[in-house]
């Protein structure tokens, strides 16, 4: 006999058409999106792009101007205590309390949501020896270092089982070691508790962790697939050169082969569709002198760069890679 | 991982009266806490009402004795002293706010699922409670200025200390929702709170004042607040009428000599009004 059939749950994430203007501008410009309850779902864009705003608002900080959105269930405009009941969140900026311990804020955490008494000092246990402070518990948090508040921040964010749980940047300005131990945290907390994660970075290696991308650019969702998927569709293969005339081989580039190059980083970079076997006739060709070449597949940082116009590490510091960004777009508008 | 085969699991209860109540108490208790472990501020902000008691009260004795009728100049200001000893430990108090904004946890209270409502609120008790403390402190000088220990003069200061305390910390916390930085925080307390303290009639009788200078006292919240304490502190003293005419007239309106339970009412009134305003102000802010 065929087991009943349940129906498919409702989505974590659920949001449609959302909007949000600051006066005349436009931050967020109709987003759509769903998340299906335990996905890893990552959100990417340059800075500027709306990333923030958006989650201030699934988040219940920020009012859409219009549209909905629904988290666990609820409407972040109008069920707005329902959705904070079921969300977790670690912000960019720490928002611990330095002269508690480690476990006072937990313990606020634990209290301020309501947590039964009785279940407190055991599910602040087991969260904080996930995170590797359970040893620390009674220092006050301002003798923590950078890396120990984030975990910090990620064990209070889960103390109260959220169904969601939203984390920007989590990983930013941390140490490799840092780095993957917290990303061992959110592996298996999301397989522990089937807990839904909405998270951005600026880390395209992390962004492969995820089980699909949403890639935000100037207020719109530009491209939403898995990392596989992305990859695939930029399709063809990175190639690097340098050399010792940037302008005239990307003059030549376009002269001998129509390819539209960019210079990034210091090199000569186009896209072409089997790398390996161009490069033979790139030497023979160009009329350049070619010091160094390398072919890549395709990576998540050519997807980023195929869908915003600038590297991820553009996008990072932003302010003076405003014009950078502008005139790489230009450049990459033909291969759109 | 393997410890994680039994994952505690945790329940959020809906939102009711007995979860905002304890969210009150949540904030309350935390701004005890830091005041207990922050005993320079304790010290700290004992200094100034002192040095006005000690020092200018005994320095300015030999000037004033003639117009005192013979009472001690730092009696008579001591009821003034009662006030902003507890004046200042409740704007510091409000001052957390600001503190709490730009080391980012107040972040942490604003997507709880409580009311911002019960954030003020806890907050507003928080700072009474710890500036009232502040205020026993000073009361328990009251020897020192020939104030006798007597329960119902004590039980009195306490209750009009409490009053003012909560009023003030709303006032404080109603500036400080709207402001980013320390910095600016403490530079409009200090140009909020030593005006209210000078204009307030702490260090003067405020009958027969000039007629500007009248006016600004009757707009002076703490006016209110100094009155009642004076007059409490006034009947407990044993000197002659002369004496008590000239350094306890008593605020009047229009010639209507305000009762001190009316202005004790005046206190709770401005209280409530300005916690509505902090209220709004911090709901409405995103």
């Amino acid at each position: 006999m065929p087991p009943p059939s349940s129906p498919a749950p409702p989505p974590a994430i659920e949001v449609l058409d959302l909007t949000k203007s600051f006066g005349d501008v436009d931050a967020v410009r109709g987003v759509s999106l769903a998340v299906a309850p335990g996905e890893v779902f990552g959100f990417l864009g340059p800075n500027g792009a709306g990333k923030s705003t958006t989650i201030n608002m699934l988040c219940t900080l920020v009012k859409p101007t219009t549209g909905s959105a629904r988290v666990a269930g609820h409407d972040v405009a109008r069920e707005r205590d329902d959705v904070r009941r079921h969300i977790g969140l670690v912000f960019q900026d720490p928002t611990l309390d330095g002269y508690l311990t480690a476990e006072q804020n937990l313990r606020l955490h634990a209290e301020l949501y309501g947590i039964d008494p009785a279940v407190i000092p055991a599910r602040m246990r087991q969260m904080l020896e996930m995170v590797d402070l359970w040893d620390r518990r009674a220092s006050p948090v301002m003798t923590f270092s950078g890396g120990m508040r984030r975990r910090l921040e990620i064990a209070r964010g889960l103390m109260h089982s959220p169904r969601v749980l939203f984390l920007d940047v989590p990983t930013i300005g941390l140490d490799p070691q840092t780095r993957s131990s917290i990303w061992r945290y959110i592996r298996a907390l999301q397989q522990s508790e089937e807990t839904t994660i909405f998270m951005t970075t600026h880390y395209m290696d992390e962004a492969e962790f995820c089980d699909r991308i949403a890639i935000m650019d100037c207020g719109e969702i530009v491209v939403l697939d898995t990392p596989e998927a992305l990859k695939a569709s930029v399709g063809a293969d990175r190639v690097t050169i340098s050399t010792a005339d940037d302008e005239a081989a990307l003059a030549a580039l376009t002269a001998q082969f129509a390819i539209e190059a960019s210079v990034s980083e210091g090199a000569v970079t186009f896209f072409v569709e089997s790398g390996e076997s161009f490069v033979p006739r790139l030497f023979a060709e160009l009329g350049v002198p070619i010091t160094a070449v390398s072919v890549s597949r395709p990576t998540l940082d050519d997807v980023f760069m195929t869908y915003t116009g600038s590297t991820i590490r553009d996008a990072e510091s932003s302010g003076g890679s405003e014009r950078n960004r502008m005139t790489m777009r230009v450049m990459s508008g033909a291969r759109r | 991982m393997s410890a994680a085969a039994e994952v505690i699991r945790v329940r959020v209860p809906a939102r009711s009266w007995r979860s905002e109540a304890r969210a009150m108490k949540i904030v309350w208790r935390r701004e005890l806490i830091r005041f207990a472990s922050d005993r320079m501020r304790i010290v700290t902000s004992l200094v100034q009402p002192l040095l006005f008691l000690f020092v200018l009260g005994s320095g300015l004795q030999t000037l004033s004795s003639a117009g005192t009728h013979g009472v001690d100049l730092k009696t008579f200001i001591y009821p003034g002293i009662l006030c902003i000893s507890v004046l200042f430990t409740a704007m510091f108090s409000a001052a957390s706010i600001v503190w709490d904004r730009e080391f980012g946890f107040l972040r942490e209270m604003m997507v709880a699922p409580v009311r911002r409502s019960s954030i003020v609120i806890g907050k507003c008790l928080g700072g009474a409670t710890v500036a009232s403390f502040q205020g026993v402190i000073v009361l328990a000088m009251a020897g020192a200025v020939h104030v006798p220990y007597d329960p119902v003069l004590i039980l009195g200061v306490f209750v009009l200390q409490l009053l003012l305390a909560f009023t003030i910390t709303a006032f404080g916390v109603m500036v400080a929702v709207r402001i980013k930085q320390m910095q600016s925080f403490m530079g409009v307390m200090q140009m909020i709170v030593m005006p209210m303290f000078f204009l307030s009639g702490a260090l003067y009788p405020v009958s027969g004042l000039p007629g500007w200078l009248a006016v600004l006292n009757r707009l002076d919240p703490l006016t209110y607040a100094v009155d009642p304490m004076r007059r409490l502190v006034f009947s407990h003293l044993d000197i002659s009428a002369a004496a008590r005419r000239t350094l306890d007239p008593g605020v009047t309106w229009w010639g209507w000599h305000l009762p001190a339970v009316f202005e004790a009412g005046v206190i709770v009134a401005l209280g409530l009004v300005m916690l509505a305003i902090a209220i709004w102000e911090f709901s409405a802010s995103e």
